[in-house]
C-alpha cells in the first residue's frame, strides 16, 4: 500500500519555485528518509505534505485520500529550532498537545489523555521530566518531548524534520529504536535528514532531493555514487535560472 | 483662493515660521528614519518618542523654565536611557525585543504624563505649552524655534554626509562591517544620537504618538522608488517636507484642523500611493506585468493552434475557421478571438474570408515556442526524470518565458535533440 | 469610597489587560497590542457620531471593528505590499491615529472627546459617572459594571479557550497540521484586545492601555515558567499597579492612569534587578543599542 503520493508538486517562495514537479509514492510500514544539502527544499516538502505551505501545482495523496480526509492519522514533528523554548509551559503540556483535537479544543482535558501522554513519555524516556519547564531541557530532551508529543496522536504515518539534528549519540540511537519499534507496528515513518553517512544504516527508502527529484526507491538503489552526485553536486544551472525569471517576471507555473 | 495666496506668499511672518518649522522636522526625521527603517528598527523610534515627555518634563522641574535648549537636554537624556534599557533588557532577560520596546515606551510615557499633569496641577503658570511635547503644537512654531531646528538639522546632515559610507555599511550588512574592522558601536551610537535628536525636535510638531510616522513612513514609501540608498534618503526627504508643508497649509486654510495629524495623514497617502504607483515594486505595475504575461501567454497559445493544427495535415499556411482553431485546445471563444485580432495587429496572422491564416513570421514565432515547449518537456525527462506524461503541463507555462539566451544554452545542455520525450519533432529555425 | 471605586476600576481593567497581554507577549505580538489600543481610536469617534452619544455598545463594536481592520492593515502592508513587519505595524496604527484626532477636530462640536482624554483617559471621574435605575436605585459607577462585564468575557474566553490559544501561540504549524483554525484564534485574541481597549479607553486612555497590556505579563514573564502562573502572576502586579498607582498620583498630584503605569515600570524593574543580582549571567550577545 501506498502511504504518500506526490503528484506533480512544485512549490513556489514569491513565484520562484524551490521544489519542481516532485512525484513519488512512498510505501506504508517502512522508514522513509528524506535527503538532501541544505536549502534543497527539505522541509518545504513535508510543509507542502502537511498542507502548511501553499502548492502551485500537483497534488498530494496521503492514504489514497485528501489531507483533509486523514488528518487524524498523521502526525507532523516541525523542527525543535520553529518554536520558542522559552514558553512558559511544562514538558507535559507539550505532550498533551498531541491529544488536542478539533472536536475537543474546547473540553478539558481527560484522563484518557493524560494516560496517553504519560505512555508516550514513558517511550522516549522523559517520564520523569514529567513537570519539568521546556525551558529547562537541553537539545536533545526538546527533541523527545517533540517526538513524545507525536507519538501521543496515535498516527499511523509520521512525518519528522530532522529529529536528529543537535542530539547525542544516546538519544539519537533511543530515537532509532523508537522508530523500527513503530515500523515493526505498521506505522510509516518519514524522516528528514542530512547526513548521508547515516542514511543507509538508518532507512529502509530514500528520497533524495535537492529542489528536484534525483531519485526515490529502496536504499539499495539509490546509494549510488552517481545519485549521490548529483544530489550533491550542486543545483541545475538552466532550473534555477528559470526559476530566477519566474521570479523576476512574476510567472506562474501554471497558466492562470 | 484667497488665503492660498496669502499661505503662498508668506505675507504673515508666522505662517513663514510654521511652514519652515514643520518642513525641516519632516525632512530631518525622514533623513534618520531611512536608517531606522533599514535596520528594521522603525519602533524603536516609538519608544524613544515617548520617552522624551519625561525627560522633558524633568528639564523643566530641574531648571524652571521652558528654554528648548533646556528641554532637548532634558529630552536627549531619557531618549538615550530608552535606547539602553531596552538593549538592557533584551540582553539580559529572555524578553523579546519588541515586548522590551513596549515596556519602555509604555512606562516612560506614564512617567511622563504623571510628571506632566503633576506640573500642571502645581500652577505653574510658566509650564503653559509644556504640552506641546505632548500632542505638537507645530501651528505655534515661533522664530527661536526655527533657530534651533535649523541647527540641528544641520548637525544631523553634516552627521549622515560624514559617516554616510559607515551607516550605509552598517544599515545593509552589519556582520561585514564588524569583520572589516568598522568602530560599529560608535557608529551605532552615533546613529542613535542623531535618532534621539530628530525625534526630540519633531515630536514638537506631531506629538508623542505620531512621532513615528515622521521617521518610518517616508523611508517605507521611498523604498518602493529605489534600491539605491542615497535616492531613497532624497525621496524621504522630500516626502517629508512636501508633508511638512501640506500639514500647515491645511491647518492655514481650516484654522480648526491640527497640523501635526495632517501631517502624517499626507506622509501615509504618500507612503501608499508610492505602494500602488511606484514603478516595477507598485500594486499597479504587478497588475501589469500580469497582464503582460497573460497576453503573452495567450496569443502564443493561439499560434500554436495554428501549428499544431499544420502538423496535423501537413499544412502549416493552411486557412483555418475558428472552430478548427478551437479543436485542439480547451479556449473559449471570446478569448481565442482576442488572440487572433492581437495576432493580427503584429502581423503574425491574416485574415482571408471568414478564415485566418498564419504569416510568414508568425510561422517562425509558432515554431520557437513549440520548440522551447518541446525542449522543455526534453529537459524535463532528461533532467529532472520525469515520466513523459509528467512533462507537458509545466512546458505549457514554461514554454512563455524562456529568454534567448536561456534557449541557447538549453539547446546545448540537451545536445540539440531533434525529437520530445513524445517522439514529436522539435522544429529549428534556420 | 471615592478610591475604592477608582482602584476597583483600575484593576479590573488591569487583570483583564494582564491576562490579554500575557498572550501578546507571548506571541511577540506587543507592539501590535501597541497599534490596536492607538488605532481604535477613529473606531470610536466615527461610533460617537454614529450613534450622537457616548453610549456602550455602538463604541464597543466601533472599537472591535477598528482593531481587527488595524490586524488586517499591519497584514495588508506586510504580505502585499512586503514591508517588514515593524514598518507595517508603525504606518498603521500612526495613520489610524491621526484620521481618528483629525475626526475629533472635524466634528469638535458634535464628539465629547478630547486629546487629553484620548491619551490618558479620566479614571478619577469614575465615581461620578453613576448608574441609577430607572426606579432610583443608586447601582454604584457605571464602569465599573462595564469593567466587571468585560472581565468575565476575557475569563471566559480564556477558559473556554484556553487549550486553542496554548496551542496557536505556542506552535503555530503544529495546530494548523491538526486542522485548528489558527486565523480565528489570532482574530479572536485580537477582537478581544480591541475590546479591552475601548473599555479602559476612557477611564485610563489610549496609551497607557499598552502599559496594561505589556508590562505586568512581562514581569510575570521573568519570574514563571508556568502559563497559568504567569495569568494569576500578571494580574497580581497589574491590581497591585492599581492599588500603587492611585496613592502615588494622589502624593504628587497627578494623573492616576499615569501613575499606574509608572507603578508598573516600577514593579518591573525591582523584579528584573532582583533576577540580576540573583544569577549575574553573562551577556547572551555583544551589546547592541538598538536591538
Ligand atoms: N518562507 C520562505 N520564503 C522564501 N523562501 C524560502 C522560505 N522558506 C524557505 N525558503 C527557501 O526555499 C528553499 C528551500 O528551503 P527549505 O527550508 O525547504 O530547505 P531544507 O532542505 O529544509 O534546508 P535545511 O537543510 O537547511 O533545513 C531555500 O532556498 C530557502 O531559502
Ligand atoms: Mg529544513
Amino acid at each position: 500500500m501506498i502511504s504518500i503520493e506526490t503528484h506533480n508538486l512544485t512549490v513556489s517562495y514569491n513565484k520562484r519555485p524551490v521544489l519542481w514537479n516532485i512525484d513519488f509514492e512512498l510505501p506504508t510500514g517502512s522508514i522513509v528518509g528524506i535527503i538532501g544539502p541544505n536549502g534543497s527544499g527539505k522541509t518545504t516538502l513535508l510543509k507542502a505534505i502537511m498542507g502548511l505551505v501553499p502548492t502551485s501545482s500537483g497534488y498530494v495523496k496521503i492514504f489514497d485520500k485528501d489531507l483533509a480526509d486523514v488528518r487524524q492519522r498523521i502526525s507532523y514533528v516541525p523542527q525543535r529550532e520553529s518554536v520558542d523554548w522559552d514558553f512558559p509551559a511544562s514538558v507535559m503540556d507539550i505532550v498533551l498537545m498531541g491529544r488536542y483535537k478539533k472536536a475537543n479544543l474546547m473540553k478539558r482535558i481527560s484522563k484518557a489523555d493524560l494516560e496517553i501522554a504519560a505512555e508516550a513519555l514513558e517511550k522516549v524516556n522523559m517520564l520523569e521530566f514529567s513537570n519539568r519547564q521546556i525551558s529547562q531541557l537541553s537539545g536533545g530532551q526538546q527533541q523527545r518531548v517533540f517526538i513524545a508529543r507525536s507519538l501521543a496522536q496515535g498516527a499511523d504515518l509520521y512525518i519528522m524534520d530532522e529529529p536528529f539534528v543537535g542530539v547525542d549519540a544516546a538519544t539519537e540511537e533511543a530515537i532509532l529504536n523508537l522508530l523500527s519499534d513503530m515500523k515493526k507496528e505498521g506505522k510509516t515513518v518519514v524522516v528528514v535528514h542530512h547526513d548521508l553517512q547515516t542514511a543507509k544504516d538508518y532507512f529502509d527508502w530514500i528520497v533524495l532531493l535537492n529542489t528536484r527529484m534525483v531519485a526515490a526507491g529502496p536504499k539499495d538503489e539509490i546509494f549510488k555514487e552517481e545519485l549521490l552526485q548529483e544530489a550533491y553536486g550542486g543545483k541545475l544551472n538552466v532550473l534555477s535560472k528559470v526559476g530566477d525569471l519566474m521570479k523576476e517576471k512574476a510567472f506562474n507555473v501554471r497558466e492562470k | 483662493m484667497n488665503s492660498t495666496f496669502q499661505f503662498i506668499s508668506f505675507s504673515d511672518p508666522n505662517v513663514l515660521f510654521v511652514v519652515l518649522g514643520t518642513m525641516i522636522l519632516g525632512a530631518s526625521a525622514a533623513i534618520v528614519g531611512c536608517f531606522s527603517f533599514l535596520r528594521k528598527r522603525a519602533l524603536v523610534g516609538d519608544a524613544i518618542a515617548h520617552s522624551i515627555l519625561p525627560g522633558v518634563c524633568l528639564a523643566f522641574m530641574v531648571s524652571g523654565s521652558k528654554n528648548p535648549f533646556y528641554l532637548i537636554i532634558g529630552a536627549f537624556i531619557t531618549g538615550w536611557l530608552s535606547l539602553l534599557l531596552i538593549d538592557g533588557i533584551t540582553r539580559t532577560t529572555k524578553i523579546k525585543s519588541d515586548t522590551a520596546i513596549g515596556i519602555i515606551l509604555s512606562v516612560f510615557f506614564g512617567v511622563g504624563i504623571l510628571l506632566l499633569t503633576s506640573i500642571q496641577h502645581s500652577g505653574n503658570a510658566a509650564q503653559a505649552g509644556l504640552d506641546k511635547f505632548l500632542f505638537g503644537k507645530a501651528a505655534s512654531l515661533t522664530k527661536d524655534d526655527i533657530y534651533v531646528f535649523s541647527s540641528i538639522a544641520i548637525v544631523l546632515v553634516i552627521v549622515v554626509v560624514l559617516f554616510y559610507k559607515e551607516f550605509k555599511l552598517i544599515s545593509f550588512n552589519p556582520d561585514y562591517a564588524k569583520v572589516i574592522g568598522l568602530p560599529v558601536r560608535f557608529l551605532e551610537f552615533l546613529l542613535a544620537t542623531i535618532t534621539v535628536l530628530a525625534v526630540a525636535v519633531g515630536i514638537q510638531a506631531v506629538g508623542v504618538v505620531l512621532m513615528a510616522a515622521l521617521l518610518i513612513t517616508p523611508a517605507s514609501g521611498a523604498r518602493f522608488w529605489t534600491d539605491k540608498l542615497s535616492t531613497m534618503i532624497l525621496i524621504a526627504t522630500l516626502f517629508g517636507a512636501a508633508s511638512g508643508f501640506l500639514g500647515s497649509y491645511i491647518s492655514y486654510i481650516a484654522p480648526a484642523m491640527p497640523t501635526g495629524p495632517w501631517i502624517v495623514m499626507c506622509l501615509s497617502l504618500l507612503t501608499i500611493g508610492s505602494i500602488w504607483f511606484a514603478p516595477k515594486t507598485g500594486m499597479l505595475s504587478k497588475f501589469r506585468v500580469q497582464k503582460e504575461n497573460n497576453r503573452k501567454i495567450l496569443i502564443e497559445n493561439v499560434l500554436k493552434l495554428f501549428y499544431h493544427l499544420g502538423e496535423r495535415t501537413n499544412g502549416f499556411k493552411d486557412e483555418r475557421s475558428t472552430t478548427a482553431l478551437l479543436e485542439t485546445r480547451d479556449l473559449r471563444i471570446k478569448e481565442l478571438q482576442r488572440g487572433l485580432n492581437l495576432l493580427k495587429q503584429s502581423h503574425w496572422v491574416r485574415k482571408k474570408g471568414e478564415n485566418w491564416v498564419i504569416t510568414e513570421s508568425g510561422l517562425t514565432e509558432a515554431k520557437r515556442i513549440i520548440k522551447l515547449h518541446r525542449l522543455w518537456e526534453m529537459y524535463l525527462n532528461q533532467r529532472l526524470k520525469l515520466q513523459p506524461d509528467h512533462v507537458h503541463n509545466d512546458a505549457e507555462a514554461i514554454e512563455h518565458i524562456i529568454t534567448p539566451q536561456l534557449e541557447i544554452e538549453l539547446e546545448k545542455e540537451l545536445n540539440y535533440p531533434t525529437k520530445d520525450p513524445h517522439e514529436s519533432i522539435i522544429p529549428y529555425n534556420e | 469610597m471615592e478610591a475604592f471605586w477608582i482602584i476597583l476600576v483600575g484593576s479590573l481593567i488591569a487583570v483583564s489587560c494582564a491576562i490579554l497581554g500575557s498572550y501578546l507577549i507571548l506571541r511577540k505580538m506587543a507592539m501590535v497590542g501597541d497599534a490596536i489600543s492607538h488605532a481604535v481610536l477613529p473606531g470610536i469617534v466615527i461610533a460617537y457620531l454614529l450613534s450622537g452619544s457616548r453610549e456602550t455598545l455602538p463604541m464597543l463594536l466601533g472599537a472591535a471593528f477598528l482593531g481587527v481592520l488595524t490586524t488586517i492593515l499591519i497584514e495588508l502592508f506586510y504580505k502585499k505590499a512586503r514591508l517588514q513587519i515593524d514598518a507595517s505595524i508603525g504606518i498603521t496604527f500612526t495613520w489610524l491615529f491621526a484620521i481618528g484626532i483629525i475626526l475629533i477636530s472635524l466634528f469638535a462640536g458634535q464628539v465629547d472627546l478630547d486629546q487629553d482624554c484620548v491619551l490618558y483617559g479620566e479614571i478619577a471621574y469614575v465615581p461620578l459617572d453613576l448608574w441609577v435605575t430607572e426606579s432610583g436605585y443608586n447601582m454604584g459607577p457605571r464602569t465599573v459594571w462595564i469593567a466587571s462585564g468585560l472581565l468575565l468575557l476575557i475569563v471566559l474566553f480564556i477558559w473556554k479557550g484556553y487549550k486553542g490559544l496554548f496551542i496557536t501561540t505556542f506552535n503555530e504549524e503544529f495546530a494548523k497540521a491538526l486542522g485548528i483554525g489558527v486565523a480565528f484564534w489570532h482574530y479572536a485574541l485580537m477582537g478581544a484586545v480591541s475590546l479591552t481597549t475601548v473599555v479602559s479607553f476612557e477611564s485610563v486612555g489610549a496609551i497607557l492601555v499598552v502599559a496594561l497590556l505589556i508590562v505586568p505579563p512581562a514581569t510575570a514573564y521573568l519570574i514563571t515558567t508556568n502559563l497559568k502562573k504567569m495569568l494569576v502572576l500578571a494580574s497580581i502586579f497589574g491590581i497591585l499597579s492599581a492599588f500603587g498607582g492611585y496613592y502615588l498620583a494622589a502624593a504628587i498630584n497627578g494623573s492616576i492612569a499615569g501613575a499606574m503605569a509608572t507603578v508598573a515600570g516600577i514593579l518591573f524593574g525591582i523584579v528584573w534587578v532582583a533576577i540580576l543580582m540573583q544569577k549575574r549571567r553573562p551577556s547572551k550577545t555583544a551589546i547592541n543599542y538598538l536591538d
